[in-house]
């Protein structure tokens, strides 16, 4: 390919009329026509490479940007909010001069087409993000959704999803904390992959990504730019330079674990030396995003030199280097006196940098091609001024008759009906996922998978680092079924539950991240269930004094006119003063009392007995009460604060039913109790939110009496740990072996 | 006394190894993969991870890092060498020990909490346990499968230098259950399982099990 081919900024001013191909990039008409006005000329090929890929609604939120407003709006007051919303990760204050940042991100796409290396990259993508916010990242979790479980296409999926995860994380030594896993038939072509990473810094070492200071000079370190999902801009390399070569280009990215963990190794001593003035990792959009983005938060020019970058396929265009989603990449600005120290301490880590540009104060990010200027153009018109849109919403027009209460027939055998559910796909045992994930490596995992929340202690995460007993939880945590019926209620019912898990481990909930899932926006009822979500969050989280710190959306998650369930994720991020007195799960010692906190009301809709028993999704799902969340997620934190609880679980999906199996089960003690209600199936399987189970020794109970009276968190004795069966008086008894087989068989017979 | 932990790239379980080190009152010395210089330790752990990507084969390339032209010689000469996982690959690659690690026979990572027996308390890392005393260890791995010819299983088995063996369940397809095994002069030991992630109640595998291999190590040095 000769120099004449290319398509300078020159070329452009020459050829004004020469037709680009933006509609196979995804961009409008009018979209188009913005460019040319923004730039006063028709963009380069490269140029309209940045611009299509920062404007789509993956990069530039374009759809979501009206409704997500509100999350800063009605945010909390909040004095440990740190860094918010438009960072890379949002960064709370944990104490003792500690922060924490934490995201959750989606990669679904992805992981339908190629189920191993989309899991796999969505780990890396997360775990860079948390990196480009200074931290160390201590830890993950996922939260997955995949078809009806005895599907074909989900044993492809899932095994693929969990073997990506399993290979990247542990290769990266992060210990895998939590998650969910959830199976539902409206998630069978459009699998949900949802990657959380948290990290931990000192709350004076945060960096963002910004590239101030005109002569600092731009790196880009980590892994060579390859031909990774690259897509769309093979249309631009083929179009403008008739190389058939170029057309079949790998939609999907592949991921090196290890050149991710030496980069994890490496930015640490990085920041540790001081040698770093802005960061940013490449994603989506790789160089575009970094470049313009840097450019757009800092002094507002730069000039990269794109034939610097270092390839791994020598006959990449400038096109496919701006776009390439090659992963393990990282783009630093570093002053110049600082540059041979930088370049020190990557050959140390055996990681390839290159200085490939320097920050100008132009206000224009110019790049040149072998000496040819090939872009020109203000940075801040593709990092932040794209497209807005105001979709069209509303209501959907089967919604009323969705939400008609039904009257389900009551099982005649309370027993068969709770092993019924229990052996059933999304309340079975998820060990034979989460023994494919290291829990341990690192050495400061305090609870993880199947308690409510994971748990990290945080002293001795980073050497020479201020002594602390403190330890942070999260827990993420969905219901699409709830989320259909009433996407208002759905979101805060996610949110509840992701705080009360925390809550339950004894740590104080302090901010909220979120992944929002949903089908296409431009069609309007979807666009409506969005609009309900994010504005139900966002009520939420300034009830209970939660501020959203960041997240991701994903949209067109639909196989023709088929949407998901509406599917809002939300991670919880809390902490705990003393890890020594987290709550530790289930029922933990013989001669313990069992101690229901919560009220439970007849609650049917969008449940598990409702969805395995009669496969109907109808009426209103549980009623949110943030209040009573609140108070009760107080009771816990003082509790475990006073050394009160010796074990505890949640109540959620299946009701006390599966809460005192499954509690029985943690640590193999059985229980036998009395049910509070008058009549046991609501009793059992309700689904009312705002409940927790916990176990307190005897002596105990006057105090958590007292405690829940303050709090006006109702509280009922129903009995007693031992024994080796779970009995409910007068209703059932159930040897725990048969419980934990019942528990334990149902994925490993689907999946071997 | 002072325990030396090398770090690798892509070593992941070293800041564990010093942990475990430390809590056992010895001094942890980080060793590092590019150095030929073992800072005059007393002895060695090489701890877990997926050095150098697991690229090739598991240990394979750590084999030649310039420590390990320091380490090999001392091992033979009888300094004391513990490698865990991923260690207990390298050890196998550098021929400090006997036989391979292979691919699970599930094919699947493994990470649980597996009982393991110990068969030698002999060892310069198993005098604190006794023989036939089961402990609890984690294990977390994708390559564990250990396997041997014939007549090297022989010669192990027949020599006691099979140090563990797996308990209520073979997790990975190990030839005769083997978990863990050592030299002749049962001064280098290797094997799957991590003692340093069973030796705090707060954190790890619902066990303190792993004390015993630093309990061991520190009173042979003790003595020596």
């Amino acid at each position: 390919m000769s120099a004449r081919h290319l398509d300078t900024v020159k070329r452009a001013h020459d050829t004004p009329d020469e037709a680009l191909p933006y509609a196979e990039l995804g961009m409008k008409p009018d979209e188009y026509e913005r460019v040319r006005a923004i730039l006063g000329r028709r963009p380069t090929s490269s140029e309209l490479a940045i611009y299509s890929v920062m404007w789509s609604e993956h990069c530039s939120y374009k759809s979501s940007k009206v409704h997500l407003r509100q999350f800063a709006a009605k945010a909390p007051v909040s004095a440990a909010l740190l860094v918010g919303m438009g960072e890379n990760a949002g960064v709370v204050d944990i104490g003792d001069g500690w922060a924490a940042t934490f995201k959750i991100e989606s990669h679904n796409h992805p992981s339908y087409v190629e189920p191993h290396q989309g899991a796999a990259t969505g780990v890396g993508g997360i775990v860079r993000d948390i990196m480009s916010m200074g931290a160390r990242p201590i830890a993950v979790m996922d939260s997955l959704r995949f078809g009806g479980a005895a599907e074909p296409d989900t044993r492809r999926v899932l095994s693929g999803v969990v073997g990506g995860i399993s290979h990247y994380g542990n290769c990266l030594g992060l210990p895998n904390i939590g998650g969910e896993v959830v199976f539902d038939p409206c998630y069978l072509g459009n699998p949900l992959v949802n990657a959380l990473c948290v990290g931990l810094l000192r709350k004076d070492q945060i960096k963002l990504a910004t590239a101030p200071g005109p002569g600092n000079r731009v790196v880009l370190f980590g892994a060579r730019t390859g031909a990774d999902g690259i897509g769309g801009a093979s249309v631009l390399a083929s179009a403008t330079f008739e190389d058939e070569s170029h057309t079949k280009r790998p939609a999907v990215q592949v991921g090196d674990p290890f050149m991710e963990k030496l980069l994890i190794e490496c930015c640490l001593e990085l920041f540790e030396k001081d040698l770093v003035v802005g960061i940013q990792d490449l994603g989506a959009a790789g160089v575009s995003c970094a470049t313009t983005e840097l450019a757009a938060k800092g002094t507002g020019g730069m000039a990269v030199d794109l034939d610097l970058v270092p390839l791994r396929d020598p006959t990449l265009r400038p096109e496919e280097i701006l776009m390439s989603e090659s992963q393990e990449r990282m783009m630093a600005v570093v002053a110049p006196h600082d540059v041979p120290a930088f370049m020190d301490i990557c050959a140390r880590w055996d990681v390839p940098a290159t200085v490939i540009g320097e920050v100008t104060d132009s206000g224009r990010l110019v790049m040149t091609w072998n000496g040819e200027v090939i872009v020109d153009i203000p940075p801040g018109t593709a990092a932040d001024e794209g497209p807005v849109y105001e979709r069209p919403y509303h209501e959907p027009a089967g919604q009323h008759a969705l939400n008609v209460a039904v009257d389900l027939p009551r099982p005649d055998d309370l027993r068969a009906t709770l092993l019924r559910l229990l052996g059933s796909p999304n309340l079975a045992s998820k060990e034979w996922v989460t023994s494919q994930y290291d829990r341990y490596v690192r050495g400061n995992t305090v609870l993880a998978q199947p308690a409510d929340a994971g748990m990290i202690r945080i002293s001795e995460v980073m050497p020479g680092a201020t002594p602390t007993r403190r330890g942070i939880a999260l827990a993420t945590d969905g219901n699409g079924r709830y989320a259909k019926l009433d996407p208002y209620a759905g979101a805060q019912l996610a949110l509840s539950e992701a705080y009360r898990n925390v809550a339950a481990t004894g740590a104080r909930p302090l901010a909220v991240t979120n992944c929002l899932n949903f089908g296409s926006p431009e069609d309007p009822e979807v666009m409506w269930q969005f609009a309900e979500a994010v504005r139900g969050l966002a009520d939420a989280c300034r009830t209970l004094g939660v501020p959203v710190t960041g997240g991701n959306v994903s949209f067109y998650n639909q196989t023709g006119v088929n949407a998901i369930n509406p599917t809002p994720v939300v991670g919880v991020l809390g902490v705990i003063d003393d890890v020594a007195k987290r709550i530790r799960p289930g029922f933990t010692a013989e001669g313990l009392r069992v101690v229901l906190l919560g009220d439970t009301a007849e609650e049917f809709g969008g449940s598990e007995y409702a969805h395995v028993v009669h496969q109907r999704l109808a009426g209103l799902p549980p009623r949110v009460d943030l209040v009573a969340e609140r108070a009760l997620a107080s009771v816990l934190v003082s509790a475990a604060a006073d050394g009160l609880l010796e074990g505890s679980h949640d109540l959620s999906d299946g009701g006390l039913a599966i809460a005192l199996a499954e509690a029985c089960l943690a640590q193999g003690v059985g229980c036998s109790v009395t049910l509070p209600g008058h009549d046991a199936f609501v009793d059992l399987f309700s689904e009312s939110a705002a409940r927790v189970l916990v176990a307190v020794r005897p002596e105990a109970f006057g105090a958590l009496a007292e405690l829940c009276a303050r709090h006006e968190v109702p509280c009922y004795g129903l009995g007693t740990t031992g024994g080796s069966s779970l009995i409910v008086e007068e209703v059932m008894e159930i040897p725990l072996g048969e419980l934990r087989l019942t528990h334990e068989r149902t994925l490993p017979e689907i999946f071997g | 006394m002072r325990v030396g932990v090398v770090t690798f790239p892509g070593t992941l379980d070293d800041q564990d190894a010093a942990r475990a080190v430390r809590l056992a009152g010895a001094e942890a010395v980080p060793l590092w993969h590019a150095d030929h210089d073992l800072r005059g330790v007393d002895a060695v752990f090489l701890p877990g991870g997926f050095s150098y990507g697991d690229y090739l084969r598991c240990g394979a390339i750590s084999r030649f890092a310039p420590i390990m032209d320091e380490l090999i010689p001392a091992a033979r000469d009888g300094l004391p060498v513990l490698g865990t996982c991923n260690g207990f690959q390298i050890l196998c690659e550098a021929h400090l020990l006997p036989g391979a690690l292979t691919r699970n026979e599930g094919l699947h990572y493994v990470c649980r909490d597996q009982r393991v027996r110990v068969e030698n308390a002999g060892t310069a890392w198993t005098s604190a346990f006794t023989k036939g005393q089961e402990i609890l260890l984690p294990i977390k791995h994708g390559e564990g499968r250990y396997v041997a010819a014939p007549e090297v299983l022989h010669e192990l088995e027949g020599s006691g230098r099979v140090v563990f063996r797996y308990a209520g369940g073979n997790p990975n397809g190990s030839m005769n259950d083997i978990a863990g095994i050592a030299n002749a002069a049962g001064t280098i030991v290797g094997l799957m399982p991590h003692p340093e992630h069973a030796v705090e109640e707060l954190t790890g595998a619902p066990s303190l099990d792993g004390r015993g291999f630093f309990a061991s190590i520190l009173a042979k040095l003790v003595t020596a």
